[in-house]
């Protein structure tokens, strides 16, 4: 607060309103990290107990739904959560609204879009055509 | 402090570069031997390995510090003395499980 400033903090937003938006956003990188706690220990579990790491064996593990349905959550939900993350940090450090709102939407569409491709490959070799 | 920082760098490394190496790992597998040799290569050549070492200590110790903020979220953890402890072993345990993995991963896989 500057000299001269007598109000509080409470003082200064009083009246204001709250935000009204934001809390659903901040419960869902929450529970997105604990299902990737989840999901990104399987992988790497995954990835050890896997005999070798050659094409076949992945497509053999892929091709099985212990394989393939965990393997689309993490590919979902980690891009969700890649995007809720760097949302918070564009908020936080981009100060002009027109380039952070550009920013985002060009993070939005990196997202989807990845997300996207890295399912359709998947679902490629999960549902043969890919030998 | 430091480890809250970590916690930001290491979850834009992941959100970019991890995010594209999985999917780009994905669409080679999908694709054919050829494209997947050529991932495998680019994958095990030295470069390719610091980014792999490197990004998998960003898993691990965003994990690690995601679970530092999960218990922080409860309002628990907040005593220095805690939270230091707390932070520090974020730290050594990322270390720790990132030298475990991959010298399991690059003695079995050989």
């Amino acid at each position: 607060m500057s000299l001269g400033d007598s109000s509080t903090p409470l003082g200064k937003v009083r009246g204001l309103g709250s935000a009204r938006e934001g809390g659903e956003h901040w419960i869902t990188e929450r529970v997105t990290s604990i299902a990737l706690l989840l999901l990104g220990t399987w992988l790497i579990a995954s990835l050890l107990i896997l005999p070798k790491l050659d094409r076949q064996t992945i497509i053999e593990w892929l091709r099985a739904p212990t394989g393939a349905v965990p393997m689309a959550l993490l590919v979902i939900v980690g891009f969700r959560h890649a995007l809720d993350g760097v949302k918070v940090t564009i908020d936080d450090y981009v100060h002009d609204e027109g380039n952070r709102f550009a920013i985002n939407l060009i993070f939005l569409f990196l997202a989807v879009g990845g997300g996207a491709l890295a399912l359709y490959a998947l679902a490629s070799i999960a549902f043969g055509g890919v030998a | 402090m430091v480890v809250s920082i970590l916690h930001r760098a290491t979850g834009i490394a992941l959100s970019i570069a991890g995010l594209a190496i999985l999917t780009w790992w994905l669409v080679a597998i999908a694709e054919g031997q050829a494209a997947y040799e050529q991932f495998a290569k680019l994958a095990t050549c030295p470069i390719g390995l610091v980014v792999l070492i490197g990004l998998t200590w960003c898993f691990f110790q965003h994990l690690l510090s995601g679970i530092r903020h999960l218990v922080m979220d409860t309002g628990a953890a907040f005593e220095l003395g805690v939270n230091k402890t707390f932070a520090i072993l974020t730290i050594v345990g990322s270390l720790v499980l990132t030298a475990a993995l991959w010298v399991y991963l690059l003695g079995a896989h050989q």
